[in-house]
Parts: C-alpha cells; sequence; structure tokens
C-alpha cells in the first residue's frame, strides 16, 4: 500500500498534466464548435507547459536566480541548489507563441464566421456542399 | 464520433501514463532532464555572463537563435492576422453619431456635412446607445500609467529578478487593451496608431537581429555579445549582460507591438472602428 502510495506522489504532476492533455484533446477531437475546439487546443498547449515546468522541478532546490551573485565574495553556484532553468526558457517562448497563435487562429474563425454565419462544423459543411 | 474521440483519448492517455512509470520521480536532482547541459548553465553563468538571472542568461544569450525565431513568428502571426482580417474602404454609413458627454444626448451628423471634431465634449459612438462608464474610465487612467512603468521595470531588471523582454512586452500590450477596452478604440488609435504598431512589431526584431549582425561587424560571431565590449567599453562579460538588455528590448518591443495589433485586428474584426 505504501509502494503503490509513494509511486502515486511521484507521478502525481504528471498524471495531473496528462488529464489535462487528454480533456484538451477530447474538446479537438469531438466538439462541434470551431471556438470549443481552439479552448482545447489552449489547454493542450497549457497542459504541455504544465509537463514541461513539471520537469524542471528539484528537490531542495530554489529558483534559478543566483543569490548575491555581484557580491564582493565570488561563491560559485552549486547545480543542486537552483532547479533547472532550461524547461523554464522553453515554456516562457512557447507562452508568447501560444498567444500569438490563438491570435491568428481567431482570426481564421472570425473570417469562417463572417463567410458561412455559423461557427458549427456540421453546419459550414451542409453551407459548402449547398454551394 | 464521440465514443471514437473518448477512445482515442483513452489509449493515448494510457499510453503515456503507461511511459511515465519509467519516468524519475518528481522532484528528483538526479533525473537525466537536470544532469546534462542544465548544471553547466547553472555553474557558469555568472562568469561568462554576469547574470544572476539564469533564465534571461539562457533564453537571450546561450539560446539566442531560438529566441530570435520566436521573434519573428509572434512577428509573422501579427502580419498574418492583419492580412486575414484587415479590410479597407469600407462603407460609410449614412449618419455618424456624437455623444455630448456633458449631458449626455446622442448628435446624429449626416456624411456629407462637416465631421464634428471629437474633444472632451464630443465623443464619436457606432451605435445609439453605449453607456458611458465614468467609474471605469476613471480607475482605469489611473491604473494604466502604473502598469505601464512596472512593465519597464520588469523587462529593465530582468537580470535581477524573474522577468525579461517577453513578460515586460505582454504587461506593456496589455495596459494599450486595458485603455482600448475602458475608452473605445478609436481614441486608442490616436494614441497608438496600427501603422505604428506594425511598425514597432518589425522594429523589435530588427533591433534584435541588428545586434547580433553588430557583434559580426565588431569581429566576433552572429550574436556572440562579448564583442560588444568595444562598442561599450567595457569588459565583454559586462558586454554580454549589456547585449542581453539590448535584445530584451527588441523582444519586449516586438510582443508589445504584436499584441496590440492582433487586439485592433481581433477587437474589430479587420475594420477598426469602435472596438468592444
Amino acid at each position: 500500500m505504501t509502494e503503490l502510495l509513494s509511486i502515486v506522489i511521484a507521478k502525481l504532476n504528471y498524471w495531473a498534466c496528462i488529464a489535462l492533455m487528454m480533456i484538451g484533446l477530447y474538446a479537438m477531437i469531438a466538439k462541434k464548435n470551431l471556438v470549443k475546439k481552439i479552448i482545447g487546443m489552449n489547454i493542450l498547449q497549457t497542459a504541455v507547459i504544465l509537463f514541461f515546468i513539471s520537469i524542471g522541478a528539484k528537490k531542495d532546490a530554489t529558483l534559478p536566480i543566483i543569490v548575491h551573485g555581484h557580491a564582493a565574495e565570488s561563491h560559485a553556484a552549486r547545480a543542486a541548489e537552483y532547479i533547472n532553468p532550461l524547461p523554464h526558457v522553453l515554456m516562457l517562448t512557447a507562452i508568447v507563441v501560444a498567444v500569438a497563435t490563438l491570435g491568428v487562429a481567431l482570426a481564421l474563425v472570425i473570417k469562417i464566421y463572417q463567410q458561412y454565419q455559423t461557427l458549427e462544423e456540421d453546419e459550414i459543411l451542409t453551407r459548402l456542399q449547398n454551394e | 464520433m464521440k465514443t471514437l474521440a473518448i477512445f482515442i483519448v483513452l489509449l493515448f492517455g494510457g499510453l503515456l501514463i503507461y511511459c511515465t512509470l519509467d519516468f524519475p520521480p518528481w522532484g528528483d536532482p538526479l533525473a537525466p532532464a537536470s544532469m546534462h547541459v542544465s548544471p553547466r548553465y547553472i555553474e557558469q553563468t555568472m562568469e561568462e555572463t554576469s547574470v544572476p538571472n539564469i533564465v534571461t542568461a539562457v533564453l537571450a544569450d546561450y539560446r539566442g537563435y531560438d529566441t530570435m525565431f520566436e521573434a519573428v513568428v509572434i512577428f509573422t502571426a501579427a502580419v498574418a492576422c492583419f492580412f486575414l482580417l484587415r479590410v479597407f474602404g469600407r462603407i460609410e454609413s449614412e449618419s455618424r453619431m456624437y455623444r455630448h458627454i456633458p449631458s449626455g444626448i446622442t448628435l446624429r451628423i449626416s456624411k456629407d456635412a462637416e465631421p464634428l471634431r471629437e474633444s472632451r465634449e464630443f465623443e464619436r459612438i457606432d451605435l445609439t446607445w453605449v453607456p458611458y462608464g465614468v467609474v471605469v474610465k476613471t480607475s482605469c487612467r489611473i491604473i494604466v500609467p502604473f502598469c505601464q512603468l512596472f512593465a519597464l521595470y520588469v523587462i529593465a531588471h530582468g537580470h535581477h529578478s524573474p522577468g525579461g523582454g517577453f513578460q515586460g512586452g505582454v504587461i506593456l500590450g496589455a495596459s494599450v487593451i486595458l485603455f482600448a477596452i475602458s475608452n473605445n478604440m478609436r481614441l486608442s488609435f490616436t494614441r497608438i496608431s496600427e501603422k505604428l504598431a506594425v511598425l514597432l512589431c518589425g522594429l523589435g526584431v530588427l533591433i534584435y537581429a541588428g545586434t547580433g549582425a553588430l557583434s559580426i561587424f565588431l569581429g566576433s560571431n552572429y550574436l556572440d555579445y562579448g564583442a560588444l565590449s568595444r562598442l561599450f567599453g567595457v569588459d565583454p562579460v559586462t558586454a554580454r549582460s549589456l547585449g542581453i538588455l539590448m535584445v530584451e528590448i527588441g523582444v519586449g518591443i516586438t510582443v508589445m507591438a504584436v499584441i496590440i495589433t492582433l487586439y485592433y485586428n481581433l477587437a474589430s474584426a479587420g475594420r477598426h472602428d469602435e472596438g468592444l
């Protein structure tokens, strides 16, 4: 029992991210409304971002900002004291790119709405066939 | 369709959960992700760039190419949004409507007549009845400058505390969006016009790429800021720190302008009228 519990505690973060990713993927596949699909895509992106941040965590370590970096006595930073900065860098840019791609996606949705007066996928398909 | 989707999602999620059983436990200092390149960043950043915030140093110096093309990506997104949505030469409606702010009376002026100058007393509106929110306008007028001041602090202090070009740029863009929401978008065009926003998108990328090119002219590799030491008259390590600052300013300008351009185009579906 305690063995199982220790496995759950060690992996809980990853599983939460996977659950979020499943929600997003389900919305992208099953929902008919395009805006809901975009929301699903954003949930999926958030899941990936949280997953990367989880990977960067380290026990007994602090933020990747060196304390008293410019102090007179130079003390070298030890890698065990600071969490992994690399996932943070990657996700920092990924967040901004997610916002920009969200903007493009919404622009496409506005265009589709202007053309077909609906955002439901099946209605758009019937209107395409009727033309 | 729904059962198929649930089946696919559960299959995919189950496979991923099965994979996580081989993962190192959360927070393990000996995880493979923390063992290879990141210790070098943590131990050498201070000596090589004199930037205490390792994230900023990695973002703008060690992974400078990545960030530069990231800026190009968001620039492309703004341009794509512009080309998708922007409509020019829209049909003017028969009459324009103005609100006399002190009395709240709406004036209707036909389109052949001379247009009214917007001032503290008259405000152009698109619908017959748009509520005039005194509380919202006044409180946002107080909030916006502090927002922008904080954004500049986040950009400039990104070397020593959490922050940098991306975060500060987003806050700057958000402050302009707040201004555009609380007043109307025509007023925010008088502050930051569409042309200026698009030009700033390009200017930020140009500052970034120009900093890289500058280090070529000073006899080093592209984006190798150590070469800027001769320009600034400091030692190469401090020059790296200053180069990172220049690059972060470029990123901040691009992010701000991209967010503003996206908002301008999305909020009015490219017509650039009153907006939300």
